[in-house]
């Protein structure tokens, strides 16, 4: 016993330092579950306000590049105003409203809601954007993130009060279901974690036929993601050796360098289809 | 001004310019510039070691908070604090020479040669431990290896650029009082 504590007595600080080593990397490794418990209550809210006060400053500089973005966004939307179109006279035609519930029954699916960037990172392996809206302004986990153009951004992983944590394109954990709009096939964009605006796209036969300049869409399959967002375009295409797969490179369309206003989308289905899915699993396993 | 409320302001002041100056230079994907990490550089000799490592975690992990991934900043930063008292006792010539400064410089380490040996291998240490853990999950050896090198060198330049323009009086404390 008592060369039990000398040697505690002796390596104590050698012990420090592997349990504080042990300490470290299991927030690495589990920081999905620590995240939710600690970050979302406390330093998020202390970070995100620190965040806030630069960006009044960093934004004046930025005004003339929003100014741009936003008035190109308004003209792609009254380019899609009702007037614009002239509709034939047939009995059957396709009316999209805003309510809810309208009388040829259309039920709203998707809807964006614009959120402010506090502070958003490309150079880190892992990026992650905050911004000033949360769970009190009807932010929620796993809704998807759009720029004014389009552009996809990435998906909300973490909602505190006031502040929101979304996972950018830009990190390792992202994966997103895209699709060809030439050919239609399906893939999974993903980053390798070097250059920014650069991602790459996996899972695609080599007997497709990709072309470079080519445009990624997303592909609708999952619940985050209307089908049809713009991802990028096809830089380069390189076959695997090793697999059966084509390695391509990806121009990502929104450009994460000036981010200063973002859409969320939610989608009022999700809750039914995961739901669903769910019920599914559970019936398999039983 | 005590030494403690200098080291607070040390503190904030090296976790400010390091999230919203230096995080926001964008080089080259090769090169992070890192600063921050000065701070367990320019530490009190007289701190037991396990305060040294308790204090180099907090740093850690309060820029980690930035990042939003805690543990990366916290790992390399208390490994540093682990390993100074090491090199300092290898470095510093004179005997007693830690008790008569109060903190690592050029001046207490009796030169400018082993000051830079110190800093070069702490940052050195730090970068590495840095990168392996985050190309761990990325897996590219000769990536991580130039991306250390580099950002060892631009973390260097910075660590000189603010020995030069912060110069640190320090008078010579006898303890044969």
């Amino acid at each position: 016993m008592r060369n039990i504590f000398l040697f505690i007595r002796r390596y104590f600080n050698f012990i420090v330092l592997v349990i504080l080593q042990i300490f470290c990397i299991y927030l690495i490794v589990h920081y999905n579950t620590y995240h939710n418990a600690v970050a979302s209550g406390f330093m998020n809210e202390v970070t995100g306000k620190i965040n806030t006060q630069y960006n009044k400053v960093d934004y004046y500089f930025q005004l003339k590049r929003t100014n741009e973005q936003l008035a190109k966004d308004n003209e792609r939307l009254r380019n899609q105003l009702a007037e614009n179109f002239d509709r034939p006279d047939t009995s059957a035609k396709i009316v999209i409203d805003s309510i809810p519930f309208d009388t040829s029954g259309n039920i709203r699916k998707w809807e964006y809601r614009a959120a402010k960037v506090v502070s958003s990172s490309i150079a880190a392996p892992n990026n992650f954007i905050v911004l000033r809206r949360g769970s009190a302004e009807h932010i929620k986990k796993d809704m998807g993130v759009v720029d004014p153009n389009n552009g996809v951004v990435g998906i909300v992983t973490d909602v505190s009060e006031h502040f929101s944590v979304v996972m950018s394109l830009l990190h390792k954990d992202s994966k997103i279901s895209a699709k060809l709009k030439k050919g239609g096939e399906a893939g999974q964009v993903m980053w390798d974690g070097k250059d920014p605006n650069r991602l790459s796209l996996t899972e695609i036969r080599k007997s497709a036929k990709v072309a470079k300049g080519d445009t990624l869409f997303t592909s609708g399959f999952t619940t985050t993601f209307p089908y049809g967002l713009m991802l990028g375009t096809v830089q380069e295409v390189v076959p695997e050796k090793s697999s059966n797969n084509f390695n391509i490179r990806i121009k990502s369309s929104a450009n994460f360098y000036n981010l200063q206003y973002v859409y969320v989308i939610e989608n009022y289905q999700s809750d039914e289809i995961n739901g669903l899915l769910k019920t599914a699993t559970n019936k398999t396993n039983n | 001004m005590s030494r403690l409320v200098k080291n607070i302001i040390r503190f904030i002041l090296l976790i400010l310019v390091q999230v919203f100056v230096l995080d926001r230079i964008h080089v080259h994907y090769l090169v992070t510039p890192y600063l921050y990490f000065l701070f367990i550089l320019w530490m009190p000799f007289q701190l037991s070691r396990t305060a040294q490592m308790l204090i180099a975690l907090a740093l850690g992990f309060t820029l980690d908070s930035f990042r939003h991934h805690p543990g990366f900043h916290s790992a390399a930063c208390v490994l540093i604090a682990y390993l100074r008292p090491f090199l300092i006792n290898i470095l510093i010539p004179q005997e007693g020479a830690d008790s008569n400064y109060e903190e690592p410089s050029a001046k207490s380490m009796g030169g400018f040669l082993p000051y830079m040996i110190y800093a070069g291998v702490l940052t050195f240490i730090h970068h590495a431990w840095l990168f392996f853990l985050e190309a761990w999950q990325f897996g590219d050896f000769w990536y991580f290896l130039v991306k250390t090198l580099l950002s060892t060198v631009i973390s260097l330049l910075l660590i000189i650029v603010a020995e030069l323009l912060f110069s640190r009086k320090q008078q010579f404390r006898t303890n044969t009082v």
